[in-house]
């Protein structure tokens, strides 16, 4: 399988990590709740109809949003569709093999779109070009450039920083064609601020926003997904458990 | 057939025949990589990481002389107007070749056998040239990764519009319709000029073809400056590793 080359954080680190913890201490001196210094670039892609580049200390990721028109889904003929894809390129860290999507992948795409489903984000209703025939799809593609652990959350940021940037493309109704590099204002959003926020367990610890290492011995986490003190999505994620509802 | 005069023809940008779009070289940009550039031109913008040489698996790919050099070039989904699907695609496969056969000539790979090295490049945003500008960012991501290398490679996009050879095409020039149309030709050699990636698509004679050559190797010589430069620059800002 290869794994040989691939690193992965050394026990004497893992353990020190864990006695750094004992006294609410990290490698970088962040306090156990702390995030890492966070960068938002606007527009990386002109040929998005939104983009963004989002740094989490060394972490970062790419993520921009597309639409095209396509048919409704039967249950919801009147609304726009979602769909949320990440990519984690191997581009981006020694461990990421190239092939079909893998499990983590496909995790942070199905929890990035529950928050922004659930949330009612976006006004989906207002998408719709005719009813059970055309509506608009609204891709968010995210892609991986530098993993330096916690990229659900840095992905989160990204997806909803990119959708505040959108613009609806002009639609010719005509011709039924999209006219892209021409636009219709604003994607219709609501006003909020759905985030993901991933809390990992180590030992009795709790920390936020790991980096690799710390992800790497991290035993359990679970990600809440939520608005304006609503929440919107949860997941628990890994084998490990907790007890406590000190988690949330 | 009367040849309009070339140097009458005006590109759609106002840039002169033989002048390249506003470019860009960066090199150290992605921290988990051995080795990682960033090449722009215009509206392309191209990133690439090298990971390697690491052994070759399955062993049965492993090759006792040499090292294996193995590139992959892939589009973000939202680096062209209408949406890429993710994932590899007839053309994303044969561009990933071509990057291959571009810059193994200068590379010094029998210093490893049975490994392999990868090269991923990721074009960000995309307006014509992006294999010439993934080719350049990762030859750069090459030498910063310390992969030794017997030369450098540059590559660049010529192309014939109408009738008049002109240098790195917009999307704009290479949807060029009047007259005889677009030719497009993308180049990539070496700096002491041995040409490592050729190809073409239009029509277009061989006298003028060797016209389009020349004008490449003027510009590559051009990009192989910025380069150079990126590369000089990476070492002075980190001392040479991250």
């Amino acid at each position: 399988m290869g794994g040989e080359e691939i690193e992965i954080t050394p026990d004497v680190t893992a353990e020190r990590i864990r006695k750094y913890l004992e006294q609410e201490k990290r490698f970088d001196s962040r306090k156990t709740d702390e995030f890492r210094e966070l960068t938002i670039e606007q527009n990386v892609s002109k040929k998005a109809e939104g983009s963004v580049r989002v740094k989490l200390g060394k972490t970062e990721v790419l993520v921009g949003v597309k639409m095209e028109t396509a048919a409704p889904y039967p249950d919801s003929p009147d609304k726009g569709n979602l769909m949320v894809t990440a990519e984690f390129l191997p581009l981006s860290s020694s461990r990421i093999e190239l092939g079909p999507p893998k499990f983590d992948s496909i995790e942070v795409g199905r929890i990035i779109d529950r928050v922004i489903r659930e949330s009612k984000f976006i006004e989906l209703e207002k998408l719709c070009i005719k009813e059970g025939e055309k509506v608009w799809t609204v891709f968010i593609d995210i892609y991986t450039i530098n993993d330096d652990g916690n990229i659900l959350d840095a992905a989160g940021i990204g997806a909803v920083a990119a959708l505040k940037l959108a613009k609806v493309p002009k639609y010719d109704e005509k011709e039924e064609k999209v006219l892209y590099g021409e636009d219709e204002g604003k994607l219709p959003l609501r006003k909020m601020n759905p985030f993901t926020i991933t809390v990992h367990k180590i030992g009795k610890h709790l920390i936020l926003d790991p980096t690799r290492e710390e992800e790497d011995v991290s035993e359990t986490r679970i990600s809440v997904g939520s608005s304006d003190g609503i929440i919107h999505s949860l997941q628990k994620g890994d084998s490990g458990y907790f007890r406590d509802s000190k988690i949330l | 057939m009367t040849a309009k005069k070339s140097e009458n023809f005006e590109r759609p940008d106002g840039r002169k025949l033989d002048e390249l779009r506003e470019f860009e070289a960066k090199v150290g940009i992605i921290p988990n990589a051995d080795g990682s550039a960033m090449y722009k031109s215009g509206d392309t913008i191209a990133i690439a990481a090298v990971y390697g040489p690491k052994k070759m698996h399955p062993q049965h790919s492993q090759d006792p002389e040499k090292g294996t050099l193995r590139c992959t070039y892939n589009m973000n989904s939202f680096s062209v107007s209408e949406r890429i699907r993710p994932g590899p695609s007839r053309r994303s496969t044969e561009i990933s070749k071509i990057t291959e056969w571009a810059l193994e000539p200068v590379l010094m790979l029998d210093k490893f056998p049975n490994m392999v090295v990868d090269v991923y490049i990721n074009i960000i945003q995309a307006d014509a040239g992006t294999r010439c500008a993934g080719i350049n960012a990762a030859a750069m991501a090459l030498a910063h990764a310390g992969i030794p290398m017997r030369d450098m490679v540059s590559s660049v996009s010529v192309g014939k519009l109408d009738k008049t050879i002109v240098v790195d095409l917009s999307k704009e020039e290479e949807d060029y319709e009047e007259g005889e149309g677009p030719t497009d030709i993308p180049i990539s050699m070496t700096h002491s000029g041995n040409i490592t990636h050729f190809q073409l698509d239009g029509k277009i004679e061989i006298k003028q073809l060797m016209e389009a050559i020349e004008l490449a190797r003027k510009s590559c010589e051009k990009i192989y400056e910025v380069q150079k430069q990126a590369l000089k620059d990476s070492i002075d800002l980190t001392g040479g590793e991250d």
